[in-house]
């Protein structure tokens, strides 16, 4: 029975050894903790030499001043809580052996519980070393889990950070791929023109040739007259003459003024706004989309009606993006009236009408056609960027969009819209004087 | 010989008449001038007897050479007068489809004027 304290400093110093083999205290400690296989032998003498009972008091005493000492020690401070559960060995050791001592005969009459008491109390020590260790794994594994979780979630972040690093470099992209998608519209709309406009030239041009060529003729029949002597034909060969000159000069500036139209109108930069007669610019315009068309589909006609208004305000715009969105309204109008023309046939008339007016302190164009018409629905959508109801290749849903850019965005004007399904649509631009 | 030319661009009139001066002088051509379909079809209402030939440019606004082209052909009949039309676009689809409506020949801008007297004076034998 006394073998017990003996046994818990045996037990402390297996302890010390398994646990605190890689503390810096150990080397120090070591050397002590080996001579505790000495308390074994000092039980064995203790026990034979001095009985039970002074053996259990040595035992009891040996095994105090161990855990005196070693709470005292700083290095031992982990040890605390192991140290703490002897003491229900110790006080139990020592009611027993002073019970022992004091009282044998009730002693021997109790003695199965007090074997029990004391086989308990030492059972207790490594019971609560055994809780406590479960403990300490219990939150070594928490404390992984908490480390895998921090793990997975710097994983995560690094994951959604270049994610968005990806999407932020995508967003870059399409912008550039829009303003690229805008520029070629406005190339696209360049090239519409191009065969218009080589049509408008031509027109002034033959001019220019056949006046010269009658010019000549006239000059060889006025050498003729001058030489026959008369007069009154030479000075109406010469009045004609004159005329034809007047003409030359006429159709000369305009293919000139067709050629510098279409100049600026290619230019991409220029955002200089200059006083400009909307009156010529939308004549101008109406012809080259008129013509652009045809010069696509020869089949194509239409009424063009104008109406522009005498002694209107010369208005301060930037020409060629004006130009441009009435180029686009035009060319909307047409294909309007195209539309309706393939689905009713020879009977249909295509009319495209465009007003000129002044509202208030506004300039007002009117662009009507007697086409296809604008469902509600559609209405709404139809300024948006890509928005188109044509066939696809065939439109790229910019060309609004971009007209209420210039319109609205960049003259403070606005863009109105009426419009009945199936009979036809009126863009009314409206620009601040 | 009385001779309708329809065209919208004004200026023709006067190459017309330059061009053609001895043969008006000595009236044996005479120039009249529509510049529009329409035009043409409401002059024609009262003088189609009268005009031999008619010249029209194809495209123009409101209704187009070839339109007036068939009408002329469905309505003036006895005698059919000679249509030749003039047009910038000088392909094979538009001459196609001038030949199809009934023209009678087909020239190109800009007009060889020289081409088109020899023309007449074909027409006038």
């Amino acid at each position: 029975m006394q073998v017990f304290y003996f046994l818990a400093i045996l037990f402390l110093a297996f302890r010390f050894k398994k646990d605190f083999r890689f503390v810096p205290a150990y080397e120090k400690w070591k050397p002590f903790f080996n001579y505790a296989w000495l308390a074994m032998l000092l039980y064995a003498f203790s026990q034979h030499q001095f009985g039970d009972i002074a053996t259990g008091f040595i035992g009891i005493l040996l095994l105090s001043a161990a855990l005196y000492y070693l709470e005292k020690e700083p290095d031992f401070k982990p040890l605390k809580f192991h140290l703490q559960s002897h003491y229900p060995l110790l006080a139990v050791g020592l009611v027993d052996n002073l019970t022992q001592l004091l009282f044998p005969a009730f002693y021997e009459h109790w003695d199965t519980y007090f074997i029990f008491a004391i086989l308990g109390s030492f059972g207790w020590i490594y019971a609560r070393w055994a809780t406590a260790k479960k403990q300490r794994e219990e939150l070594l594994k928490a404390n992984s889990r908490n480390a895998e979780l921090d793990r997975l979630v710097n994983e995560r972040t690094a994951e959604l950070t270049s994610q968005k690093n990806e999407l932020q470099a995508t967003v870059k992209l399409l912008q550039a791929t829009q303003a690229q998608l805008i520029q070629q519209e406005k190339l696209a709309s360049l090239g519409e023109l191009t065969a218009g406009i080589a049509h408008e030239i031509q027109n002034p041009l033959n001019f220019v040739n056949n006046f010269s060529e009658v010019s000549m003729e006239l000059i060889d029949e006025m050498t003729e007259e001058i030489e026959r002597g008369n007069t009154t034909e030479v000075v109406a060969i010469a009045t004609d003459l004159k005329q034809n000159l007047q003409k030359i000069i006429h159709h000369g500036q305009r293919a000139d003024g067709i050629v510098k139209g279409m100049l600026q109108h290619s230019r991409s930069g220029g955002d200089s706004k200059e006083p400009g007669d909307i009156n010529k610019l939308a004549d101008e315009y109406l012809r080259l989309a008129y013509h652009g068309l045809r010069a696509k589909d020869k089949t194509f006609n239409a009424s063009l009606i104008t109406n522009f208004a005498d002694n209107l305000p010369m208005i301060s715009m930037v020409m060629q993006d004006v130009g441009r969105v009435l180029l686009n309204m035009f060319n909307n109008a047409f294909y309007a009236v195209q539309q309706k023309k393939a689905l009713l046939g020879a009977d249909f008339k295509p009319t495209v009408e465009v007003t000129t007016s002044l509202h208030n302190k506004n300039l007002q164009i009117a662009v009507k056609d007697n086409g296809t018409g604008i469902p509600d629905a559609v209405k709404e959508k139809i300024m948006q960027p890509f928005f188109t109801t044509k066939p696809t290749g065939e439109g790229t849903g910019l060309g609004l969009s971009l007209s209420y850019d210039i319109i609205v965005k960049a003259h403070g004007g606005s863009i109105d819209i009426v419009s009945t399904e199936g009979e036809g649509a009126t863009f009314i631009i409206s620009l601040p004087v | 010989m009385k001779i309708l030319v329809v065209d919208d661009e004004a200026d023709v009139q006067p190459l017309f008449l330059q061009r053609f001066r001895k043969e008006i002088r000595e009236h044996e051509l005479e120039f009249d001038f529509a510049l529009s379909g329409e035009e043409a079809l409401t002059y024609l209402e009262a003088k189609h007897s009268e005009v031999v030939l008619i010249l029209s440019d194809i495209n123009m606004p409101g209704m187009s050479g070839i339109d007036l082209l068939s009408r002329i052909r469905h309505q003036y009949d006895a005698p059919p007068p000679v249509v030749m039309m003039i047009t910038a676009y000088g392909d094979e689809e538009n001459h196609r489809k001038a030949m199809d409506n009934g023209a009678n020949d087909f020239l190109t801008k800009p007009l060889d004027f020289n081409l088109l007297k020899q023309k007449l004076k074909t027409l006038a034998t």
